[in-house]
């Protein structure tokens, strides 16, 4: 294996230790992929829970059956309000540019 | 064809033509030309971030494909459709602020300048450029192909000239806009589409009677069409689960999403575009395939599924209003093209021309080489499109899961795994695009390995190759 040298921790004498930042950034991304995960079991329970019963067993609500209703016309709905609650309440905003670079002002 | 169907569509194609207009006068050189062309100078405010991303995402298949497979198959293609509501959060989330400050540190402008800065290294930059002009090309030239046939069998006109029209509407106003230009019409595409989806959609229920009325007469039909698995009961639960790879999460990896993810101005932008873009992917999606199956009693017995929405819409809605609504699927395939194009072009100037040919080209050099590559694919694409080639037809099979395979890995370890490397990358583009053309005759002749869609175990094997690569060749913990 050649790992003489490489392994060493992370040298930080040059670079600043990470960027707060980027914190922010791995939280959001976490975020993203518990919504993804939330919508696929929302999206598969429905679907295939009440979906599977024989057809003459479905109810059906606004005319539509009621696996597709709860699975993508309630799952849709459902995933637009948390999309909002999670930007209005957990998403940070930051600047995109770095410290060195940023002029003076607010860029145009 | 009527004449009054025919108005709606040339306004349209007119108002477009004066965006892009617009939006080349718009251009300065401030931040660079290249910068300037290819990525709107990273000004992209929240709406137009969002349709943008929507309009390039929603292709022909959205329009015309979807709702007639929906039409033919019933309510489980429309299950596996909503799987691309999470497009709306996901890529946007994912690639996220990280790769929006990576993209102005790197200061890069394509996807490939991202991957090139973060494995530095030239050996990712050019695989990653012949992927995106092979592949992107084809899949550029099927849906010039798709928008001619659309405005052939609306208006009437012959083949080649509908596909002139269109080749002319689009060419113009993205080589001389550029990406502020496509962003733009995006924009008015996406808002067509949503508009002529409800329009339509309103105008099916009315004429079936109303949904419970629509529901009765397909239960009547085959009860199936309203269950999960299909009229015929084969749309299994893994398979349409493994969309979710396809055709949701996926989607990170394919280069034009990931360009508009480095294109946006601020954080607000990217706020407001996570919002906007899943309420209008979720609404469009919903809405156009319910079409496409509430079309069936009303219409019974259309063969070929391209033409349910045509039709039906020509069927249930008065002539002028059936303009304004065909105008979507036609702002569906323009707003993927002309997205398509802009990447290819920038593929070939800014990372292999700019990247390995002539670093230190003068700005007017690359600005005439811009304008002029882009306009010279257009013209290759229109004459492939003419007869397309059964090579491109082949390489189009690829596009996108290929594509996702290759590139999924990369891009999403690469923004938050330290220790991801070149040796990685590599192995990870070039597993996932000879293991999914591989897995794609394989499952041609035996079917679908563990009843899942092509794109799953390329995903899946491309992951395990970039870990491999990047912990037993020279292992380094990246600083970013």
């Amino acid at each position: 294996m050649p790992k003489t040298q490489t392994n060493a921790p992370p040298t930080n004498h040059q670079q600043p230790p990470t960027d707060p930042r980027f914190k922010i950034a791995h939280r959001e991304a976490l975020i993203g992929v518990a919504l993804a995960i939330f919508n696929f079991i929302w999206w598969f329970g429905f679907a295939y829970g009440l979906g599977s019963r024989p057809p003459e067993e479905y109810t059906y609500t606004f005319g539509l059956p009621d696996w597709f209703f709860y699975s993508c016309v309630i799952g849709f709905i459902l995933m637009s309000v948390l999309v909002i609650i999670i930007v209005k309440f957990f998403l940070t905003e930051v600047s995109f540019e770095d410290e060195q670079q940023k002029e003076e002002g607010t860029p145009s | 064809m009527n004449i009054a169907v025919i108005i709606p569509l040339v306004v349209f194609l007119i108002a477009i033509f004066a965006i892009g207009f617009i939006a080349s006068k718009k251009m300065n050189s401030s931040a660079g030309f290249l910068q300037d062309y290819f990525l709107g100078g990273r000004e992209l405010g929240g709406f137009v971030l969002a349709m943008t991303m929507v309009a390039t995402y929603g292709s022909a298949s959205s329009f015309l494909g979807g709702p007639g497979t929906a039409y033919t198959v019933g309510f489980g293609w429309i299950l596996l459709a909503m799987s691309q509501v999470v497009t709306g959060y996901f890529v946007l989330l994912i690639l996220g602020k990280k790769f929006a400050i990576l993209g102005r540190r790197y200061n890069a402008i394509t996807m490939i300048d991202f991957l090139k800065a973060r494995y530095n290294s030239p050996a990712v930059a050019i695989l990653a450029a012949i992927a995106i002009i092979i592949f992107l090309f084809s899949a550029m030239t099927a849906q010039w192909v798709g928008g001619g046939r659309l405005i052939e069998s609306l208006t009437g006109m012959q083949y080649t000239t509908a596909l002139f029209i269109f080749a002319i509407s689009v060419l113009v106003y993205v080589t001389i806009g550029g990406f502020r230009a496509v962003a733009l019409t995006d924009a008015v595409q996406g808002a067509v589409m949503v508009v002529g989806t409800l329009i339509l959609l309103i105008g099916v229920i009315i004429a079936g009677g109303g949904v419970p009325a629509i529901m009765q007469d397909l239960l009547n039909e085959n009860p199936r069409l309203v269950t999960p698995f299909g009229a015929d009961g084969s749309l299994s639960a893994a398979y349409v689960s493994s969309f979710w790879i396809l055709v949701g999460v996926g989607v990170v990896g394919l280069p034009q999403m990931a360009v508009r993810a480095m294109s946006y101005k601020n954080a607000r932008s990217m706020h407001r575009a996570l919002i906007i873009g899943t309420i209008v992917t979720g609404f469009i999606m919903l809405n156009m395939h319910l079409i496409g199956i509430f079309a069936r009693p009303i219409l019974p017995g259309i063969e070929v599924g391209d033409k349910v929405i045509p039709l039906i819409a020509l069927d249930v809605l008065p002539p002028w209003l059936a303009g304004i609504v065909l105008a979507a699927p036609m702002a569906a395939i323009m707003s993927t093209v002309d997205s398509l194009l802009l990447l290819v072009s920038s593929a070939i100037v800014k990372d292999v021309y700019l990247n390995f040919i002539k670093p230190e080209a003068p700005e007017k050099t690359v600005k005439r080489l811009s304008f002029g590559v882009t306009g010279i694919l257009g013209i290759i694409v229109f004459l492939l499109a003419l007869q397309p080639p059964d090579l491109l037809i082949f390489l189009n099979l690829f596009a996108f899961g290929g594509l996702e395979a290759a590139f999924i890995w990369p891009v999403v370890l690469g923004l938050y795994w330290k220790y991801g490397n070149k040796y990685g990358a590599i192995a990870s583009m070039i597993t996932g695009i000879v293991s999914y053309i591989a897995l794609h005759f394989y499952n041609e002749a035996f079917g679908n390995l563990l009843g899942v869609h092509t794109v799953t175990f390329p995903v899946v094997l491309s992951l395990i190759a970039f870990i491999i690569g990047s912990l037993t060749v020279k292992r380094k913990a990246f600083i970013f």
